[in-house]
């Protein structure tokens, strides 16, 4: 049976009200459901909220689940758009998911322009690098974060995330671009410091 | 440093890292990386950063955090599904 029909099986049954496709459903999805949620509120108890209120919208809304998208897809979109409301509620003054990207009015070329991938692997392998990156992800502007979150760490591909977010294919082509660049310019001085230290050294 | 040749190289190096640049953009691309040094290190910091972030350990969700989700929903009777 094909993903797509194990997903259309497992849709006839939660509209038939059948419990135990509920928990298969929270099974399958609540993993990747709490990462995205946990990256976008960047907190625990938030992402755990969000988890929920997504399942429920989600099993009360099923009747309305018709079309093609995948149950993961709708599931990320209630989700993404729940940790949202939560980060915009936090800081009022964001700028909305759905707005035109006008991050790059000038286009400012990149400044950090050290070479640090000359750093050993093991630089890169550490706890307080890790804790770095995680750290520039929660950073990212919000409406970059999402597509990023869904497209580079949870690996699903550009169409997948376009519809999850209901924006564009090249919307989400810009947006990963941008917050890769983003990213780059963020972590750049943190490396080049640490591969110069290691010069020196 | 040619600004513009740059930032036009810029705009097209997420296609390039992906394998998703036409040929004719790759080769443009290729050129320019041959002349400049900048956007060489730009290149090779710009893929680092996405293998970085690709290799990070992904979050799990806390098993209790499961069971209250079992719990909201009035699904303790499956819960836990497997295991």
């Amino acid at each position: 049976m094909s993903d797509r029909d194990a997903d259309r099986r497992l849709l006839e049954r939660l509209r038939a009200g059948d419990k135990s496709a509920c928990a298969e459903c929270i099974e399958q999805h609540s993993p990747a459901v709490y990462r995205l949620a946990l990256r976008l509120t960047g907190d625990e108890a938030e992402a755990e909220d969000v988890v929920q209120e997504t399942f429920l919208n989600a099993f009360r809304a099923i009747e309305s689940f018709v079309g093609r998208s995948s149950l993961s897809t709708r599931l990320y979109r209630i989700a993404a758009n729940a940790a949202l409301m939560r980060a915009r509620h936090a800081q009022p003054l964001m700028v909305s998911v759905d707005d035109p990207d006008q991050l790059d009015e000038d286009k400012p070329l990149p400044r950090a322009l050290f070479d640090w991938c000359c750093l050993p692997e093991r630089d890169f392998e550490t706890a307080e690098t890790r804790a770095e990156l995680e750290r520039a992800i929660r950073e990212l502007p919000e409406k970059l974060k999402a597509v990023f979150v869904l497209r580079e760490l949870e690996g699903l591909s550009t169409e997948a995330t376009a519809e999850a977010l209901d924006v564009s294919v090249e919307v989400v082509k810009t947006r990963l671009h941008r917050a890769r660049l983003w990213l780059r310019e963020r972590l750049s001085p943190y490396f080049t410091e640490r591969a110069l230290a290691r010069e020196e050294g | 440093m040619n600004r513009e040749e740059c930032q036009h190289l810029l705009d097209g190096l997420s296609a390039y890292l992906d394998g998703e640049a036409s040929a004719e953009l790759c080769a443009e691309i290729e050129r320019h990386l041959a002349g400049c040094a900048d956007c060489r290190v730009m290149v090779d910091t710009l893929r680092k950063t996405v293998l970085l972030y690709r290799e990070l350990p992904r979050p799990d969700f806390p098993a209790e955090a499961r069971r209250r989700l079992y719990k909201a929903l009035h699904l303790e009777e499956f819960f836990p599904l497997k295991h």
